[in-house]
């Protein structure tokens, strides 16, 4: 066997904090053969991605090598300055970035921007623009002559990300790191793109580095894992090895996590259910929902086209599609947030279309909201005593005792009450926007997107909270997300959507076990670790 | 792309016009008697009321202010705002006598602002050295903090009573330029060249940048190829809006180098209560920077693709 391509050696990489340094990666040592898949698994804040920042040596201005080694087949690279470094970006080492949306520049066209890898490379090979335009092909762009003339933003997501796998293919790399390089684009194309980086190791007998936080992601692909918790790695070796036998507490725990690896829904941890909610009347029921939006000009787009959805009392009901599926449209009308064109929504006895602005304000009492990002949508200068006590005040309820109560619903104690929201980790602070939500006792919480934003094992924690909730308070949930995994966890019932249409919708068992439409098929298939789930 | 346009060029002629209206409204309108602002506020009382109602008859006071107002505007179309009262001369001749050498230096010091802005930008970007980083940064707020008339002093003290290298006054060919211009050209800069630091910052951080390194491209390329362009369009905006501090700042460069142009017209047209030439002065300034900043509106889609996109696109 040859040297390794990749040889990172007892890397410690640090982070200037004022007059101290944070260690950000702690003695760690890794190794890419030629021809390997290897994936290196970590939740935010692990110190993944400085670690391979480290190794192509792109590191802010603050880090700092503190010891160990990077070799690249036997040259070691350590401590090279920007100018020696780009000898071997692109031209040994080729890197797949994470958001596909900001990673080309926008004022070129892709073609110039693929053409400058080959050149800054191979600067004697005869013929830029043919080889330019292979590696677009070998990207799997079929329409490479069509692409090359096109800006950024006149491609997909997927596009956008094939494209840049084509930028990483110009300098012919042997090894190529990539960074998230699907965790900002939808399931479908997830696994597309992902079985393109599977293809091309196999037909060009390239080594790959995936860096993801996704672990069933990791384990379909991969040939080999390492994870990472704290700047150190926890845990390696092949797949099989680590789901048959995880040495680590910390692999075992996100092995637990993972969405995929779960057969059925999320028991309630002590209480039962209040009801069976077979029986349960319908507590919000949307019917024939119909939203354009008017463009620039006279072009419209319809957001939603007569979609409609029934929450059982007491239940969840998932909403599932991929982006421009009209889902949040779909949930912002349900909670009043958004008019709808045409179709009605009822709430109980009462229809809310129509209503006006003060009856709406009313309904807001029996129907709350969570929003997607807890990071945004939490006023900083707020501490979490006032967060809570908003829509009390807001309807001139006593705070009180009632903020504590609410507090404890979601796990949290009363040292947190005079915390900001700067101050809690992204899990803290959903739990303070559901606490928010729940304080006014609403029957029924549309979440959006509400764990999306979150690491898998607090994904977890959050989902396990929210199934608790339901069964002591007789909650009713509407929950929108990309994430099928997440909808076995907590669902009942399940919608699945697609370019602003219901394509399907049912108990979670039938359709997930029966999906009659075929593109709920695709999805399902998508999911990550699906495979690996059913071994 | 048409709809853009025609609504870029009504928006343009809104403001002129919206500047005649205002203009209107305060000197001919609000005040008591507008045939007083036409004398010498010392011997306003000498004059006998035969003389006053022949000037309010020349002037068309006594005419009810809607039938003023449209027959100004009628008159402003067509390029005629009246005479000047103190040297009796149509006001658009007095304007366009000295407008070229007004204009010149307003451009060029725009032109020099921009450039001090870039390079300041393209210093605090490219130096890997946080000494010299730091350096340049701090130099647009000082250069904002020093007022026009005390950095025109200074600046003629030194170069052109010290050193004697430039003329200190008059407006003789390319020399005498050169101090104005650099005295108008600093301040303005400081602005400029705090935006463009910030926005070259932000996009050297940006995901593009990391795609081109990892291409294999040096920092001093991604900065010329990448990076330049990008940072560079907010520029554009900010240029247009400064033209307006530019021509304000005239009056006292041209005040302080005793130099004929609109800024000094403009000062003593003030100073002599000279209303038509005042009236004259504003509009003909809306309409150079409404020409202005509707270049940069039509220059931005040229330069930025995205929303050459969304423009076509509205069309479809």
């Amino acid at each position: 066997m040859s040297e390794p391509l990749l040889s990172i050696k007892d890397l410690s990489i640090d982070y200037r904090t004022g007059r101290s340094h944070t260690p950000a990666v702690e003695r760690t040592s890794l190794n890419i053969e030629p021809g390997e898949f290897v994936s290196l698994v970590g939740e935010s804040g692990s110190g993944k991605t400085t670690l391979i920042h480290g190794a192509l040596g792109l590191l802010p201005a603050e880090a700092r090598i503190r010891s160990g080694s990077i070799a690249y087949s036997d040259v070691d690279v350590t401590g090279w300055n920007d100018r020696k470094m780009a000898l071997i970006r692109g031209n040994y080492v080729g890197f797949i970035p994470q958001d596909p949306n900001t990673s080309l520049n926008p004022v070129k066209k892709i073609g110039p921007q693929v053409i400058e890898a080959v050149r800054l490379n191979h600067p004697k090979s005869r013929n830029f623009l043919e080889a330019a335009l292979e590696s677009l092909r070998t990207a799997g762009l079929a329409d490479a002559g069509r692409v090359f003339h096109q800006y950024p933003h006149e491609l997909s997501g997927g596009m956008k990300q094939r494209a840049l796998i084509a930028i990483a293919l110009a300098g012919q790399p042997k090894i190529i790191v990539a960074d998230e390089p699907t965790s900002a684009l939808d399931v479908t194309v997830q696994k597309r793109i992902l079985d393109h980086l599977v293809s091309l190791r196999e037909r060009l007998g390239i080594g790959i580095l995936l860096v993801t936080h996704d672990l069933g992601v990791a384990l379909e692909r991969s040939d080999r894992i390492l994870v990472m918790q704290h700047g150190v790695i926890v845990e390696q070796g092949p797949v099989e090895e680590i789901l048959r036998d995880a040495k680590s507490e910390y692999t075992r725990r996100l092995l637990a996590a993972a969405p995929s690896r779960h057969a059925g829904r999320l028991l309630p941890t002590s209480r039962v259910r209040v009801t069976e909610p077979e029986a349960q009347a319908e507590v919000l029921t949307a019917d024939g929902l119909t939203k354009t939006y008017r463009l620039r000009g006279r072009a419209r787009l319809t957001a939603l086209g007569n979609a409609g959805l029934t929450v059982r009392q007491g239940t969840t009901h998932a909403i599932v599609g991929e982006s421009g599926a009209g889902k949040s449209t779909l949930a912002s009308i349900l909670a009043g947030f958004t008019t709808a064109d045409a179709g009605t929504v009822r709430l109980g006895d009462t229809e809310l279309t129509g209503l006006r602005r003060g009856q709406l304000r009313e309904i807001r009492r029996d129907l709350q909201f969570v929003f997607q990002n807890p990071f945004t949508s939490l006023d900083p200068r707020f501490t979490v005593r006032r967060l809570i006590a908003e829509p009390l005040t807001a309807f001139g309820l006593p705070a009180g005792d009632r903020v504590s109560e609410l507090l404890a619903a979601v796990a949290l104690d009363d040292s947190y009450l005079d915390r900001l929201p700067g101050q809690l980790s992204g899990g803290q602070r959903q739990r303070v926007a559901i606490a928010r939500a729940l304080a006014l006792n609403p029957r029924i919480l549309v979440l959006d997107e509400a764990v999306s934003a979150l690491d898998v094992s607090v994904q977890a924690q959050i989902l396990q909270l929210l199934v608790d909730l339901q069964a002591e308070l007789g909650l009713s949930y509407v929950f929108v997300t990309h994430d099928l995994g997440v909808v076995r966890l907590i669902a009942d019932d399940v919608t699945v959507m697609k370019d602003g249409a219901v394509l399907e919708t049912g108990p979670v068992a039938d359709v997930f076990a029966d999906p009659r439409h075929e593109y709920t098929r695709q999805l399902l298939d998508a999911i990550p670790g699906a495979r690996v789930a059913r071994v | 792309m048409i709809r853009y346009v025609a609504l870029k060029v009504g928006r343009a002629v809104f403001v002129v016009w919206a500047a005649f209206t205002v203009t209107f409204v305060l000197l001919f309108v609000l005040p008591a008697n507008p045939v007083d602002l036409l004398f010498d506020p010392t011997e306003l009382n000498s004059i006998p009321p035969e003389v006053r109602a022949q000037v309010a008859e020349n002037y068309g006071f006594n005419k009810p202010v809607l039938l003023q107002y449209a027959d100004r505007l009628g008159h402003a179309l067509i390029g005629d705002f009246g005479n000047s009262v103190q040297s009796g001369r149509p006001v658009i001749a007095a304007i366009l006598d000295v407008l070229p050498s007004t204009l010149i230096l307003a451009s060029a010091a725009l032109v020099l602002a921009t450039l001090i802005a870039f390079a300041i930008a393209l210093v605090a970007t490219a130096t890997r050295r946080p000494w010299l980083r730091n350096l340049v940064e701090a130099l647009p707020s000082g250069a904002v903090s020093v007022p026009v008339f005390l950095s025109g002093i200074l600046i003629l003290q030194v170069f052109s009573f010290q050193l004697g290298w430039f003329p200190s006054f008059g407006d003789n060919g390319v020399q005498s330029l050169i101090l104005p211009l650099i005295t108008l050209a600093v301040p303005v800069a400081g602005p400029i060249a705090q935006l463009l630091v910030r926005s070259f910052a932000t996009e050297f951080g940006a995901g593009y940048v990391t795609t081109s390194w990892a291409k294999g491209a040096t920092r001093g390329r991604i900065i010329v190829h990448d990076v330049f362009r990008n940072a560079g369009l907010p520029a554009l905006t900010i240029a247009g809006v400064t033209f307006g501090n530019l021509i304000a700042g005239s009056v006292i460069t041209e005040t302080v180098f005793a130099r004929r142009g609109l800024g000094r017209m403009t000062q003593t047209a003030i100073n002599t209560l000279d209303v038509p030439l005042v009236a004259g002065i504003v509009v003909l300034v809306a309409v150079t920077f409404a020409l202005i900043n509707l270049t940069v509106d039509l220059i931005y889609p040229v330069l930025d693709p995205r929303l050459r996109a969304s423009l076509t696109a509205g069309v479809s």
